[in-house]
């Protein structure tokens, strides 16, 4: 293995807006390299959580190795990194375009840049990659290439009419892509007779193998026992195995070298020893420095995680752990609540990553979830000086004690076509974006800039920005820092009593307006009682807003359905089953999803 | 010997009620001969099981049995006195609609041994039966009752309903009275219910408003509104003052009847007696096992006709939990409610052991009331559906 040719190696990553097809162009390469048949060929090979599949979307960066024979008769090794498109992650794919020296830009035909072509294309310009561009989607009846290939040309500056015209789809043009790679990406640098500098871009757990670490290898060489040192962490172990990525499959080989992508493993126990974005070097030998780049990740929305059966709080627990095994961003910490019992604070990227969370704990761990409003951090400035960064509402300190707060505060691009700026700046407005300005990219297109606090748009913002703009609106955003801000607590009281779960941090002038939504969505939520159910909004113990759940519907006069009692017994059954996903509070049983629901609010 | 309650389904009648989710179709003559064959051949061969069994009670429901010739009734009701023995006085029910009956038919049924008869009014008003999809008037109602006493019937059942879209607590009550003064022996009273997969809850849905789009011109005006909330709970409660008034007695949430008129048949399914069902989609529960034939025509009748393979399904043996939960949530639909001793001698457990805090819980919400027996409050009845689920496990 050691004698693989640097020069016939080529690192690269695709990059696209969502949608774009991404992981469509990726199966395909792999498809035509001979690695699977077409048979075996599982949609989208990369993406191989169900979850990931389901939803369109990459989760965890993915990698391949594939070889492909090229026009001039040589072979050449791809290693093929797949990498998350969504905005949370915008750190891994930050990592992840580090081990690259190359990046295929892909672009539809049919809908030109949009908001994360532009972030992903010059997040991968920064880190000095070589980027050529792709049209996707040709054979759509709307798609537009020439139009594309122009704007591509003004818009990023990079040279686009020889770009390769394909439909990943349907597996036109992949030919000229696979030749492109070859041409158009460079071979890595670096000499294996340096001292190891690798960079970790991705890391998993596996209950036999322990912690493998995904890594480019820039300089030196590494193989089984290597006593490595994580730069960053400190952390240092001796290499068990390193191989590199068959699709769905790790393969052992004797030594990775300066140029190769990776896995190594170490009998780590945790993953956060292996900080994405860390360099890993031989201890024996250490590299002058650390690759630059590397960034501790915070969580940046946070919300409260309840089992729904008490019972299963340990189950949540030893879930969360597991969890957090392969998955860094996560953090969690203990809370009670006094509607929900025990549970968990839990840290996200964003309320992406904090749904795929949700949804993993629900399927892959059998959890029945309580979900509390997510929330953002609060930065809360007592009289006495001291500072506390609020995750949690009902934690804020009484008003008498609190000088002033503070709320984080992003950077947001959207572009839009210009028929729909007016409803999209109506948007920001609502959500208290400051304008920043607007660049035409061309006659229709324009992107708008807008500060915008972090906690406006964690709620359901994307939603609202889709359906404002039919659709055709992207986003992307980035932490810009803390501004002081005039917050207040939102309290929710079902039949007069204060539903902690329900409280959440909301800007002064906005508090009537989402009371007034809270208590009207909760209204269609809680299902009828015995007694009529008033539901309020207070802010300070002064309510805002109210709505009522009126006493439950008779049901007399039923009609006896004769012998078949089993048929009634369903019927009773079904009204039994709705009972068990609800909430007791005070005399109020309140169903589960209320807790989330409340959170899409936008009604336009 | 052991006692048994008898079901006969006929799942024919002339048109499909646009309310109606009852297994049930129209049906050629050859289909309806085929399928009383079909019966007789099952009663033939099932009723061997029951020899330990008295028959108490028949009851032959649909559909619209009597959508069957004379002949054919009287058949079918010679197979079941071959297949079982009969009790002195047995209860014969048959159900019947206007429109499908003259006098020929019902002496026939008198002269096979049916003596109580079933009629669904449903309405006495024309605009609503056209609207419920009923294929009679008012007048072939009251054309059929007097037949039926003609015939020589001293039990009869009248059928109503309330909560129709358009209907007023003032009609609706006009038309019971109309009904009380035909002094019928038993009235059954119960609202209309929307069911998915019929044309109300393609007109209605829900929420009990028609749905933009559905015009609006069929059968006659299809009024925009079902009753509310308020409107149906005062048609209920007047229901009864109206019938007790009446001389009628309520029994059961929404069955009425002259002291001594109570339907046998279907206080067996309430006070969980074994009765066995006959015929396509029957129920049946013997022991303690409950099981339903087929609901497909072709199945059953092939099940029937080769002797191969079985037209009972969803067999269930019911567990000691299942059988105090049917207990509770038949039983509470009498009026008398569940007597202790009787569940202490069912189970061999006190009724307070097994069920203690659920009917403490809710007697404190004033739905049931404790004593020697368990009853459902007026309010508890209100919302009967609630306070029985809360029975289950």
């Amino acid at each position: 293995m050691s004698g693989i040719d640097q020069s016939k190696i080529r690192n690269f990553c695709i990059v696209a807006h969502i949608d774009h097809g991404k992981s469509t162009l990726a199966d395909r390469i792999i498809e035509k390299t001979g690695l699977l048949t077409s048979r075996e060929m599982q949609s989208q090979v990369l993406d191989n959580m169900d979850l990931e599949r389901e939803r369109g979307i990459t989760i965890k960066a993915q990698t391949v190795r594939i070889i492909y024979r090229a026009n001039d008769g040589e072979e050449y090794i791809f290693n093929l990194i797949d990498t998350p498109g969504h905005v949370d992650f915008n750190y891994e794919v930050s990592r992840s375009l580090a081990a690259c020296d190359g990046a295929i830009l892909v672009v539809d035909a049919a809908q030109g840049i949009e908001a994360q072509t532009l972030a992903n294309v010059y997040l991968a310009l920064d880190h000095d990659l070589d980027v050529f561009p792709v049209i996707n989607k040709i054979d759509l009846p709307s798609a537009q290439p020439q139009w594309v290939k122009d704007e591509i040309e003004d818009v990023i500056g990079l040279e686009a009419q020889d770009a390769p015209m394909i439909s990943a789809k349907n597996g036109i043009g992949i030919e000229e892509v696979l030749e492109a790679i070859v041409k158009k990406i460079p071979a890595p640098s670096g000499s294996p007779e340096n001292p190891l500098q690798a960079l970790i871009f991705d890391s998993l757990y596996d209950s036999y193998k322990g912690v493998i670490v995904f890594c480019r290898i820039k300089e030196g060489r590494v193989k089984k026992g290597t006593q490595i040192l994580m730069m960053a962490t400190g952390a240092k172990a001796e290499v068990v195995e390193v191989g590199y990525f068959g699709p769905g499959q790790f393969i052992p080989c004797e030594e990775l070298s300066a140029g190769m992508v990776g896995y190594i493993t170490a009998s780590i126990k945790n993953v956060r020893d292996t900080a994405v974005g860390d360099t890993v070097t031989d201890a024996a030998h250490p590299c002058a420095e650390p690759l630059p780049g590397y960034k501790k990740v915070n969580s940046m929305v946070f919300c409260g995680m309840y089992p729904a059966d008490g019972a299963k709080y340990p189950d949540l627990r030893d879930a969360l752990e597991k969890l957090q095994l392969n998955d860094a961003a996560l953090q969690y910490e203990p809370e009670t609540s006094v509607a929900l019992g025990f549970g968990f604070r839990c840290g996200f990227l964003g309320l992406l990553h904090l749904e795929i969370i949700q949804e993993r704990l629900e399927r892959e761990y059998n959890l029945d979830l309580v979900t509390t409003a997510p929330g953002v951090i609060y930065r809360v400035y007592k009289n006495n000086g001291e500072m506390i960064e609020l995750t949690n509402p009902t934690n804020l300190p009484d008003p008498s004690e609190i000088a002033y707060m503070e709320e984080p505060v992003v950077n947001a691009e959207v572009m839009v076509t210009t028929e729909f700026i007016g409803p999209i700046m109506e948007l920001c407005q609502e959500r208290r974006g400051r304008y920043l300005g607007m660049e035409y990219m061309e006659e229709t297109r324009a992107l708008l800039k807008y500060e915008l606090p972090l906690n406006e748009i964690i709620y359901d913002f994307f939603d609202a920005l889709k359906s404002r703009s039919r659709g055709y609106a992207s986003f992307d955003y980035d932490l810009k820092g803390y501004e002081e801000s005039k917050l207040v607590k939102l309290d929710i009281l079902i039949n007069r009593e204060e539903v902690d779960a329900l409280s959440f941090i909301v800007h002064a002038d906005s508090a009537y307006e989402r009371g007034r939504k809270m208590c009207e969505k909760l209204k269609d939520e809680i299902p009828r009682h015995l007694f009529e159910i008033p539901i309020q909004a207070a802010v300070g113990g002064k309510i805002i807003a109210r709505e009522t759940v009126k006493a439950m519907r008779k049901d007399v006069l039923a009609k006896c359905y004769g012998g078949d009692i089993t048929r009634k017994k369903k019927l009773l059954e079904k009204q039994k089953e709705g009972k068990k996903r609800m909430r007791q509070i005070g005399n109020v049983e309140i169903p589960q999803k209320a807790f989330m629901s409340v959170l899409k609010l936008d009604d336009k | 010997m052991k006692k048994i309650g008898i079901y006969i389904h006929v799942p024919f009648c002339v048109r499909k009620c646009f309310y109606c989710d009852f297994l049930s179709f129209p049906a050629g003559e050859e289909a309806r001969e085929r399928y009383i064959n079909g019966l007789l051949r099952e009663i033939r061969k099932e009723s061997v099981r029951y020899k330990e069994y008295e028959a108490d009670s028949v009851f032959i429901g649909g559909g619209t049995p009597t959508v069957l010739s004379g002949e054919q009734i009287r058949r079918l009701m010679d197979g079941l006195k071959d297949g079982f023995s009969f009790g002195r006085e047995p209860e014969v029910t048959i159900e019947a609609n206007p429109g499908t009956v003259d006098i020929g038919k019902l002496e026939s049924c008198r002269e096979a041994g049916i003596n109580r008869i079933s009629i669904g009014a449903q309405s006495l008003s024309d605009k609503e039966l056209a609207l419920l999809g009923r294929v009679h008037s008012t007048e072939d109602f009251l054309e059929a009752y007097g037949l039926a006493r003609k015939a020589g019937f001293r039990n009869i059942n009248v059928d109503m309903m309330a909560a129709l879209p358009g209907q007023r607590t003032e009609g609706y009550l006009d038309g019971l009275k109309r009904v009380i003064d035909l002094e019928p022996e038993h009235i059954s009273a119960y609202s209309l219910i929307v069911e998915e997969g019929t044309p109300f809850h393609d007109w209605y849905g829900e929420e009990g408003k028609r749905r933009k789009g559905i015009p609006a011109h069929f059968p006659s005006q299809l009024p925009s509104h079902l009753p509310s909330e308020e409107e149906e709970r005062e048609m209920y409660e007047k229901t009864g003052e109206v019938l007790e008034a009446g001389g009628y007695d309520r029994y059961e949430i929404s069955n009425y009847a002259k002291p001594g008129y109570e339907c046998r048949h279907n206080i067996g399914y309430w006070q969980r007696h074994d009765y066995a069902g006959f015929g396509l989609g029957a129920a049946s529960m013997v022991d303690n096992v409950r099981w339903k034939n087929s609901a497909d025509m072709e199945k059953y009748l092939r099940c029937i006709e080769d002797g191969f393979g079985d037209a009972k399904e969803e067999q269930c043996v019911l567990s000691i939990k299942e059988q105090m939960e049917e207990f509770m949530f038949l039983g509470l639909r009498m009026t008398e409610g569940v007597g202790k001793d009787d569940f202490y001698s069912a189970f061999g457990r006190s009724l307070e052991d097994v069920y203690g805090e659920v009917i403490g819980k809710l007697c404190g919400q004033g739905l049931l009331t404790d004593g020697d027996r368990v009853r459902l409050t007026p309010y508890g009845r209100d919302i009967s559906n609630y306070v029985m689920a809360e029975f289950l496990w």
